[in-house]
């Protein structure tokens, strides 16, 4: 098989992520696009180790022991990810992305050390979660 | 003992006393009035002592260098000669006087402790500056008394006529330092040591490069502490401290020591002739205008401050015409009998509740309520107006018999025209202190009106200093004047003929001028009610006239001055009245000519500071938050923005490295 169409393929899951990422208001989403990102990549890591070690006689395999990582590591990810996802969407009533925008700069803040009373209520509260 | 030894103690015992009264003021004051009166005693004693051991003859010098400070030596150095060992006798007795009258005066004043140890350190400062030998250590007490008379004259500080007075005193006795500094150095640069021996070695044998220079800056010291025109002014202000520091400091300390600094290094004064013109003009117009202003004040304490400027101004005559042995011997006599016109000055103020003559010329009977006052101050004043057997006639007629002198033309060193300007200025000043000492006694003593308040009797301690002080106002020029030219310079102090009878004439005449006017202008008196006397009768001397002082602008609009038609004063002088009250508006020209233009200077430093050296921080300041709140607004909190700018920035990146890649 020709290494273009493994290497297409990864590159349009690539983008469907990053649409996904960058367009995507639903917190769950924009995670499952970061996994298809990362999927995109695994399989180019796949498809290259193939086409290396037809070539340059690369018997260490090190691009899929590096996707083997990329997989394990994906999946703490995604748990902790959604984990995160999950408490604000107890705590707020909702997981939209447009909506969690607590670190926003004021347009004059007063003094580098004042913050509302209502902002550091939230984040105890969301440290309690 | 040796005399050397009795000699440094004799500042030295009053210096512990001052040490030991302000260390133990607050937890033992059983003990401050003790450390007050002894040591000025003992010093008094010891004094007497190294006087009697002296005895006019070849001066005694110690010295010792404690260290080398690499160019000209410094030492510890005594140089006690005939001068020198009256003189501290003096300023031991009447700092002793002065000391025990205090005990009365301020009795209950909370501040005692502190001011019995300040006078101590005043009087321990000026027996520095008398016995000292070396000119730095003259220096040191020249400055500590600068700095005594600060906290002295600013004791009543609740008062603003005090804090002003205090502040004043110090900065123009300051601003004749700082020349009288430099004229020292240019001195021991040109005679190669500050040693006062080694310095007129050098100035006989003709060493000194610019004698007119170092007189003129040494004089403008001299001005300055011994309130000479131009640098006068504080003097009639500084009377807003206790009448006993008044005392002090224009009989024996403070003004006394630019008189004697001037005795003491006369050849090199005397070096210059100029210097010594300058000396005799500075001296007639202190003498001519002090006696003007005398005759104008309301404050009986400020006529006795100008009347101290005008006798200084003997002083200073006598020494512009080449005798110093006169000048301190009016310095002597003058010692005693200002320090009694003060301190009776003092019981009379206590007495009336006020200081204004004015308002004593309006009360009856205040001589039966204070009769050591009256028959004290009576004495003193005769004293002052130079009247013959007083101790002032014969002081003052050595004085002008030197001048006489010099106008004959019998001197090498001494300009024939310092000697006509000293003996006219003198002749006039004759006059006119007689007219105001008459004046004041007049209308102290003899006012016509309501009975004068029963303030109760006055302090033993206080009435027995003035009875010791009246023995040498009347007798000591007249037991002194033969036997005092052994212990100067050997030259004749008898009194002339020809000055005698001149002087005293024009003093019976200014007497009998005032008097003249007085019986014309007493009659107005009782028609103008007038005066205001001390809210707190029962308090101490010192209280009641802490409120005088501070009452006299509010009750008379101002501090020199009262409108008062029955005054003889205002009679005399006609249209000079106001002007001499306010002292010929020195102050207001002083005011024009340096206070104004340091204002000035200081609002546009202000300027410059605010809006220009401030705007240049505020642009520093201004311009990183402006850039740091444009930064501010790329946060939003979306997430999703942040990873569009790092996608965009990757995006760049990978084109630049391509096209750094690919070469094009």
């Amino acid at each position: 098989m020709h290494l273009a169409y493994p290497a297409v393929l990864s590159a349009l899951l690539f983008c469907t992520g990053l649409y996904g990422v960058l367009a995507r208001r639903n917190a769950i989403l924009v995670l499952m696009s970061v996994e298809l990102m990362l999927n995109a990549v695994n399989l180019n890591l796949v498809a290259f180790d193939v086409w290396l070690s037809r070539t340059a006689k690369d018997t260490l395999h090190s691009g899929q022991a590096l996707t083997l990582f990329t997989i394990a590591i994906a999946a703490a990810e995604i748990g902790i990810g959604l984990a995160i996802v999950l408490a604000v969407y107890r705590n707020r009533g909702t997981s939209d992305i447009d909506k969690l925008r607590d670190t926003a700069e004021g347009p004059e803040p007063a003094g580098p050390h004042t913050e509302g009373p209502g902002t550091s209520a939230a984040e105890k509260a969301e440290a309690s979660a | 003992m040796t005399t050397t030894t009795l000699a440094a103690l004799v500042p030295l015992l009053p210096f512990l006393g001052a040490a030991a009264g302000l260390l133990l003021g607050r937890t033992a004051p059983g003990f401050v009035r003790p450390l007050a009166v002894l040591p000025p005693l003992a010093s008094l004693v010891l004094a007497a002592l190294v006087a009697v051991r002296q005895g006019g003859d070849a001066a005694v010098d110690a010295h010792t260098e404690l260290t080398p400070t690499g160019s000209v030596p410094i030492e510890l150095a005594l140089h006690i000669d005939g001068f020198a060992a009256l003189v501290a006798v003096l300023v031991a007795f009447v700092a002793t006087c002065v000391q025990i009258y205090s005990t009365g005066y301020l009795r209950d004043d909370p501040r005692y402790p502190s001011y019995a140890a300040l006078v101590s350190l005043f009087t321990s400062a000026m027996l520095l500056v008398v016995y000292s030998g070396d000119l730095i250590v003259l220096l040191v007490g020249w400055e500590v008394m600068g700095i005594c008379s600060y906290f002295l004259v600013g004791h009543y500080w609740e008062t603003p006529e005090a804090r002003a007075a205090s502040l004043k005193a110090f900065l123009v006795t300051k601003l004749g330092d700082v020349p009288f500094l430099i004229g020292l150095f240019a001195l021991a640069t040109d005679a190669g040591s500050f040693r006062i021996t080694r310095v007129l070695d050098a100035v006989a044998s003709g060493d000194l490069h610019h004698p007119t220079l170092i007189a003129l800056l040494l004089l403008a010291g001299v001005a300055g502490k011994s309130a000479q025109f131009p640098l006068h002014t504080w003097l009639p202000d500084a009377m807003a401290g206790p009448t006993p520091v008044s005392a002090l400091i224009h009989a024996a300390t403070m003004v006394a020591a630019g008189v004697y600094f001037i005795a003491r290094l006369l050849p090199v004064f005397e070096a210059s002739r100029a210097a010594m013109v300058v000396l005799a003009v500075m001296a007639a117009v202190t003498m001519a205008g002090s006696g003007l202003a005398a005759l104008a004040q309301d404050d009986i304490k400020r006529v006795l401050a100008y009347s101290t400027i005008g006798q200084l101004g003997y002083m200073t005559g006598a020494l512009a015409v080449g005798d110093r042995g006169a000048a301190v011997f009016h310095l002597l006599a003058h010692g005693a009998f200002k320090a009694l016109l003060f301190l009776a000055a003092g019981v009379i103020i206590h007495a009336a509740g006020t200081n204004s003559l004015a308002a004593m010329s309006r009360m009856h009977g205040l001589r039966d309520r204070i009769p050591d006052a009256y028959w004290t101050m009576t004495v003193a004043l005769l004293a002052l107006a130079a009247i013959p057997p007083f101790s002032g006639f014969f002081s003052k007629e050595s004085v002008l018999g030197a001048a006489e002198h010099v106008t004959a033309g019998h001197t090498e060193h001494t300009p024939g025209a310092a000697g006509w300007i000293v003996l006219v200025a003198g002749l006039l000043t004759a006059l006119l202190t007689a007219a105001y000492a008459t004046r004041l006694w007049l209308l102290a003593f003899h006012g016509r009106g309501t009975e004068a308040p029963d303030h109760g009797r006055q302090p033993l301690t206080m009435t027995v200093v003035l009875w010791v002080l009246a023995i040498p106002s009347l007798a000591f020029g007249g037991l002194a004047y033969r036997s005092l030219p052994g212990w100067f310079d050997g030259r004749d102090l008898t009194p002339t003929l020809l000055t005698s009878i001149l002087g005293t004439g024009l003093a019976v005449v200014g007497g009998l001028l005032t008097y003249g006017a007085w019986q014309r202008t007493s009659a107005l008196a009782a028609r103008t009610p007038l005066g205001a006397v001390a809210a707190h009768p029962e308090g101490d001397a010192g209280l009641i006239e802490a409120e005088a002082i501070a009452t006299h602008r509010p009750a008379y609009g101002d501090i020199a001055y009262a409108p008062d038609p029955a005054d003889p004063g205002r009679l005399l002088l006609g249209p000079l009245h106001r002007p001499a009250a306010h002292g010929f508006h020195l102050d207001a020209v002083y005011g024009a000519l340096f206070v104004r233009p340091v204002q000035a200077a200081a609002s546009l430093v202000r300027f410059l500071d605010r809006e220009v050296v401030d705007t240049y921080v505020h642009a520093a300041a201004a311009l990183p938050r402006l850039l740091g709140a444009a930064v501010r607004r790329a946060q939003t909190g979306n997430v999703q923005t942040y990873v569009s700018a790092l996608l965009a920035g990757t995006v760049v990146l990978a084109v630049a490295v391509l096209l750094v890649a690919t070469g094009a």
